[in-house]
């Protein structure tokens, strides 16, 4: 790394390096690494523990812990930067409670968690599970949306979960919000969300060959008369 | 002007007790009483823990009263009779153990906010009995309800233990009180702050059988044509386990039971379809049809 000197001649700085524990080992890691970058600077070769680098996949779940701080805290290590003084470990799989079922015969109400996940009325409301999660996820919330029958609710604050199985390692009540938010997302996309009834019609229309007339028409527009179409185009056709 | 109240539902109250919901809302209607359901209510703990030092199972009962607190309530009403008493018993034991308070808010950091006891959990029969008030019920009856013999049973969860009694904890009187403003015929009821068996009823059901029979049976001896209770747990035993009671004991006789909220919305003229009678498994219809109340 180079930075410019007053005089405007390159001059080879020294990289800052920070200590970092990981597993318990110190190790001198860059100022401003992932975890993820961290962890490989100090030569381990990751097969598990690291997935899309890019924060959607929740293979590379890691607890830390900071100096002078009690909390134990939870993130992804390819989105997490290093601080100085960091204790981390990485949760690379988490053995958990997973139900089998066929989503065609299910209801969706709270008596299918009652059945596949009895262990979900076991909650105790700590938020042990929001407090870790790395998607900040208020997991505690939907797990109470489902113990009280709102599978809709649960299936919305569950949406950005990825499924790192962090909020599972810290329950007392030792279930697996994780898979159980999935079921309530399967649900709601099987019996709940809003059908698409303009789909059917549109998809009648093409099948009757509706979409050659107007394929001409926009083949045929110009580049401003497609752009003034674009913007006036009518957003808010009817879902439900 | 109506009067706004924080309201914590607790879990039945949206599932199989949904009825007792819509027509306690109802009966507060009448008093310009609106029930402002808590936005982000979480189980109340189901069963109130009975070790000193366990806080954690204290927690969910803590973070709902600390949730009405962050909005700007001072009280919560409740309906269900196991929410009341698992909400009022934490708030008594944080009230007196400030120690274990501080545990709890130390736990619920997330919340930005900490609980301070102040917040006052009320059962709807208080606001109805101390706030409403008897008078004022009388004038919303509509529909008196002539020739109906009504027993009460309170069971435990508002009676015990005695810091948490909303009324005589052994001889209760508020259900009766109200029944007798709406005109029906009260039946004494010996066993009406017996135990209905709880949550033996997931895997001893023939215990919650026998209760339902001696319970029942009683009310029966007595007179009663109905029961009427304020807790989805009492009303699920002795409702749906008549079944298992009729099968054990021969002499064993059907009862509706109602929610004390069904009865007092029927008086106050509400209409048949709004008093929730479908999920009853023994159909209080016919009973009330005979009196013509229906």
């Amino acid at each position: 790394m180079r930075e410019e000197s007053e005089k405007g001649e390159k001059k080879p700085t020294k990289e800052k390096r920070i200590p970092v524990f990981i597993m318990g080992q110190k190790y001198e890691v860059p100022e401003g690494f992932t975890i993820l970058n961290a962890i490989e600077y100090a030569g381990y070769q990751l097969k598990r523990g690291v997935g899309c680098r890019e924060g959607f996949c929740g293979a590379c779940a890691t607890v830390y812990r900071l100096p002078g701080d009690y909390k134990l805290r939870g993130g992804l290590a390819c989105q997490t930067v290093v601080q100085p003084g960091m204790y981390i470990t990485q949760i690379p799989f988490t053995p958990a409670q997973k139900a089998t079922y066929d989503i065609e015969k299910l209801k969706p109400d709270v008596t299918t968690f009652q059945k596949f996940y009895p262990e979900v009325f076991r909650c105790l409301g700590c938020n042990a599970c929001s407090k870790v999660c790395p998607q900040e996820l208020d997991v505690m919330g939907y797990i109470q949306a489902i113990m009280r029958g709102d599978i809709q609710m649960a299936a919305n604050m569950s949406f950005d979960c990825i499924m790192c199985g962090l909020c599972t390692m810290r329950c007392p009540a030792e279930m697996a919000q994780y898979n159980i938010a999935i079921l309530a997302r399967r649900l709601y996309g099987r019996y709940l969300s809003p059908k698409s009834e303009f789909l059917e019609v549109r998809l009648k229309e093409i099948e009757e060959g509706k979409f050659e007339e107007q394929f001409k028409e926009i083949m045929s527009l110009s580049k401003e008369e497609l752009r003034k179409r674009y913007v006036e185009r009518d957003i808010n056709f009817k879902i439900t | 002007m109506s009067t706004k109240i924080p309201y914590y539902p607790g879990c039945t109250l949206k599932s199989t007790a949904k009825n007792f919901e819509d027509t306690a809302k109802l009966v507060a209607s009448k008093f310009d009483i609106e029930f402002e359901e808590l936005a982000k209510w979480i189980c109340c703990g189901a069963v109130y823990g009975l070790s000193s030092d366990n806080v954690m199972h204290k927690v969910a009962p803590v973070r709902n009263m600390l949730r009405v607190k962050k909005a700007g309530g001072e009280r919560m009403v409740v309906l269900c009779s196991m929410c009341y008493n698992t909400l009022k018993r934490a708030n008594l034991y944080v009230r007196k153990n400030k120690d274990k308070l501080d545990v709890i808010n130390a736990i619920m950091y997330l919340e930005n906010a900490t609980y301070d006891g102040s917040v006052k959990v009320q059962h709807f029969l208080e606001i109805l009995r101390d706030e409403v008030g008897y008078s004022n019920i009388k004038k919303e009856v509509k529909k008196p309800l002539k020739g109906l013999n009504v027993a009460a049973y309170y069971g435990c969860l508002l009676l015990r233990p005695k810091e948490v009694a909303i009324d005589n904890v052994e001889s209760p009187t508020v259900m009766e009180d109200i029944v007798k403003l709406l005109g029906a015929k009260v039946v004494n009821l010996p066993v009406k702050t017996e135990c209905c068996g709880s949550y033996q009823t997931v895997s001893q059901k023939d215990i919650i059988a026998d209760r339902t029979y001696l319970i029942l049976n009683t009310a029966r001896e007595m007179g009663a044509d109905v029961l009427i209770t304020s807790c989805p747990l009492c009303h699920f035993n002795l409702d749906r386990r008549q079944d298992i009671a009729k099968e054990r004991h021969h002499d064993f006789e059907f009862m509706p039971i109602l929610y004390f909220t069904q009865l007092m919305a029927l008086a106050f003229g509400f209409e048949e379809e709004k008093l929730g009678f479908e999920p009853h498994f023994v159909d209080p219809r016919p009973a009330l049809k005979e009196r013509g109340l229906l």
